[in-house]
């Protein structure tokens, strides 16, 4: 790999004689992502915490059905298999994954699950947003915020999309590699992580900024509700919940 | 056994005057916010009639309240996994139109219309989306006493089993009015089909409540209540209910709709029930056996065995001595006059109804009147014994009947003893009751006095926090009200904070 480590042998140069796209790649893929992570667990805490009221999933189900029960079912359904994919692809180890399957046939069924489950997802989510912008009742009571995400979502995944050609043209898997190393890299500290992700190809690259923009405004809008995914529902004992208010033995 | 106390509710169809002054007080008190304009915690219903929201009786259409599978109880909706496969969109969910798309008037037109030839009219206008409505399809009582064509009005589902066309000629037709409102259920599915786990049913009065804090919208309560009676707030994005007004029943206050009831129609009081067999009594096999089985969880609170077991379980001693003056133990359980409303749904209500009676039918009218001591036999009421029995027992129609009886019979005696000044006891005994039985059932539901109408004890908060580290609190709000910030919009998606804007301000400004 072509990584170097880009600080400067003698460390006293000034910030001027730093190259500017060095720079820039060093603050979005060296430091942004750790911003963005800080934002995001330190913001949904503080939400949790301090607005609870406002921690929904803001459904607008009851108010049209018309398009939801397609779209939504196909946007979460991709979204969440885009989600898990991202998750389990970039962050296992290539040590790891290597006894079984190569990095080669890992890139390939990568892009084919990847289209298909993004094909998935943006027909659900056009659905969504033709729904949310030419629907009055949907319109009318939806705020910026709840159209943001559904925006900044699109643009996301046509980025994620625009991959697919650029990575078919590259057949080896070094770009994925590049990736993983960088993502990895994040959760372990590594300096210089920024340098595994320089000079990409733009979709990569601006998917990945976008992507860190997402994280930080997660714990701003409605996207929060998926740390309320009600798994603990299903091994709730039993399905009645009665709440008593007595305290212990203590008081009066 | 487990004892555990609930505030019960009875209402008194047959002084029922249909005026809404409980729908209304409630909405003014509870539901008069932007999100929840179309949600009504108490609404009444003419019936025949599909109802608000529309059809909500048909669980085949909307999946709610319980099913019993091999012996087993289930939300209709589904089990637990089954029902979070419905979590992206749910099938069984109503969409607004269902109950109505809310609206108010063009008001200020009447005052700012400029002259004109025709007379200016306030206009409807969607409170949903600011826009004009050109015509209102449908509203929250479009069948205020039978309006609508028949045919529409004739799905009603209590008419399974009931010849029901010849209820649409004139002069067959019969009504009655049907105020509902949350049940309060000793087994409720809201609270089994929630699956954030934040409705509730407090243990000390039963009262079911939703967190608002930990309810996070996946709205899959309004489904699973049989009776329609939780509501999404679209603006909040949160699932809001009847709370059975519990600030004031913690006082020891009845709830608004019953405070400002004209007729004097509702009760409430304390029912002492065994909570280890709200299964058992949920799952009985036949739904016609429901409502006696939720007959035999009630406790007797005279019984020195449970009064025992009921200290042992925590029930305050003035919920005891409420529970043995209870107006709904009389009703439901001593004259047997109330029932639960859909007892089939299997999620054993807890406001409770006593069947209105009717003006004997025209062909009971033309001669054939069956008399039973001077007084007609129910089966001759206008309103058909079955359609009462699918509303009120599963269809059983033998404890309708007698409580007809007796409420007929209660009129005779009473007649007898103040019209004739002859007490007649043939006529209590006739239904199975005493003299003395009848004179109390007549001061209660004739007379019903405020005192006789409520036996609500005082809460115990001092059980639940300590009222002196509460001082300065600040009370309810919504959210985190209490250090709301400077900034004039909420930057998580809350709505937009409100400073308090008194008349005088504007006022000043001119004048200045």
């Amino acid at each position: 790999m072509s990584v170097t480590p880009n600080a400067s042998p003698a460390g006293h140069e000034a910030l001027g004689s730093i190259p500017i796209e060095l720079w820039i790649n060093t603050f979005l893929f060296g430091i942004l992502p750790y911003i963005a992570l800080a934002v995001m667990v330190v913001g949904s805490i503080i939400r949790y915490d301090r607005e609870p009221y406002t921690w929904r999933t803001g459904s607008s189900q009851l108010l049209r059905r018309r398009q939801l029960m397609w779209g939504s079912v196909l946007f979460h359904g991709g979204v969440l298999f885009l989600l898990m994919g991202h998750f389990v692809g970039l962050l296992t180890p290539h040590s790891i994954y290597q006894h079984v399957i190569s990095a080669e046939n890992k890139q390939l069924v990568a892009i084919i699950a990847g289209s298909l489950a993004g094909a998935v997802c943006l027909t659900g989510l056009i659905l969504l947003m033709h729904r949310r912008f030419f629907d009055a009742r949907i319109r009318q009571t939806s705020t910026i915020n709840d159209n943001a995400v559904l925006i900044i979502l699109f643009v996301q995944l046509m980025l994620g999309l625009a991959t697919v050609p650029f990575s078919l043209a590259h057949g080896d898997a070094e770009v994925m590699l590049r990736l993983s190393a960088w993502a990895q890299g994040i959760f372990t500290f590594q300096p210089g992580i920024a340098n595994y992700v320089a000079g990409l190809d733009w979709p990569y690259q601006v998917h990945l900024v976008l992507g860190m923009l997402i994280f930080l405004i997660f714990p701003f809008t409605r996207l929060v509700h998926m740390l309320s995914v009600p798994i603990r529902y299903v091994w709730r004992p039993g399905y009645q919940i009665v709440r008593s208010r007595k305290l212990g033995a203590g008081h009066g | 056994m487990k004892v555990r106390a609930q505030i019960g509710k009875v209402l008194n169809l047959d002084k029922c005057i249909g005026c809404h002054t409980c729908s209304v007080t409630c909405k003014n008190v509870w539901t008069s916010r932007e999100g929840m304009e179309y949600a009504w915690f108490n609404n009444v219903e003419t019936k025949p009639g599909i109802g608000y929201p529309k059809d909500w009786e048909n669980q085949k259409r909307w999946n709610g309240g319980w099913d019993v599978k091999g012996g087993r109880l289930k939300p209709r909706m589904g089990g637990k996994w089954r029902l979070l496969s419905k979590i992206f969109a749910n099938p069984d969910l109503p969409e607004i139109d269902d109950y109505y798309e809310p609206f108010t008037f063009d008001y200020s037109h009447l005052q700012e219309a400029k002259e004109s030839k025709a007379f200016p009219t306030a206009r409807p206008r969607s409170l949903i989306t600011g826009k004009r409505m050109e015509k209102i399809n449908w509203g929250p009582n479009w069948e205020e006493i039978l309006g609508g064509e028949f045919s529409k009005r004739s799905k009603d589902y209590n008419f399974e089993g009931v010849q029901k066309e010849i209820y649409g000629q004139f002069e067959n037709t019969f009504m009655m009015y049907l105020p509902r409102l949350c049940e309060h259920c000793l087994n409720p599915t809201c609270v089994a089909a929630c699956p954030s786990g934040s409705i509730y049913k407090r243990e000390e009065d039963g009262i079911v409540l939703i967190d608002q804090e930990k309810c996070r919208g996946w709205r899959m309560c309004v489904s699973g209540c049989p009776y329609k009676k939780i509501y999404y707030n679209w603006k909040s994005g949160k699932s809001e209910k009847c709370i059975f007004c519990y600030p004031r029943i913690e006082a020891g206050q009845p709830t608004v709709c019953s405070e400002t009831c004209v007729g004097r129609i509702r009760y409430l009081g304390v029912m002492l029930y065994d909570a280890d067999r709200i299964e058992e009594a949920a799952s009985a096999e036949n739904v016609e056996d429901l409502y006696q089985a939720q007959l035999d969880i009630f406790l007797d609170p005279n019984d020195p065995a449970v009064i025992e077991q009921a200290r042992k379980d925590g029930v305050p001693e003035n919920w005891l001595e409420s529970a043995r003056r209870s107006p709904i133990w009389k009703m439901a359980m001593e004259w047997k006059i109330a029932f639960p409303l859909h007892p089939e749904y299997r999620t054993l209500p807890m406001v409770w109804y006593v069947p209105p009676l009717s003006p004997i039918s025209s062909a009971a009218n033309a001669g054939q009147i069956s008399v039973n001591n001077n007084m007609p036999d129910v089966r001759s009421l206008r309103i058909p014994l079955k359609y009462l029995a699918n509303l009120l027992t599963a269809g059983d129609e033998e404890p309708i009947a007698l409580c007809l009886e007796r409420m007929l019979a209660m009129r005779g005696y009473m007649r007898s003893k103040t019209v004739e000044g002859v007490i007649d006891e043939s006529i209590a005994t006739a239904v199975g009751l005493t003299g003395s039985q009848i004179e109390n059932m007549y001061h209660v539901m004739a007379i019903a006095n405020y005192e006789d109408r409520f036996v609500i004890p005082t809460g115990h908060r001092e059980d639940a926090e300590d009222m002196f580290e509460e001082r300065g609190d600040c009370g309810f709000s919504f959210g985190n009200g209490c250090s709301s910030g400077e900034t004039k919009t909420n930057i998580f998606g809350g709505p937009t904070r409100k400073k308090l804007q008194t008349p005088t301000s504007h006022i000043t400004g001119e004048m200045f």
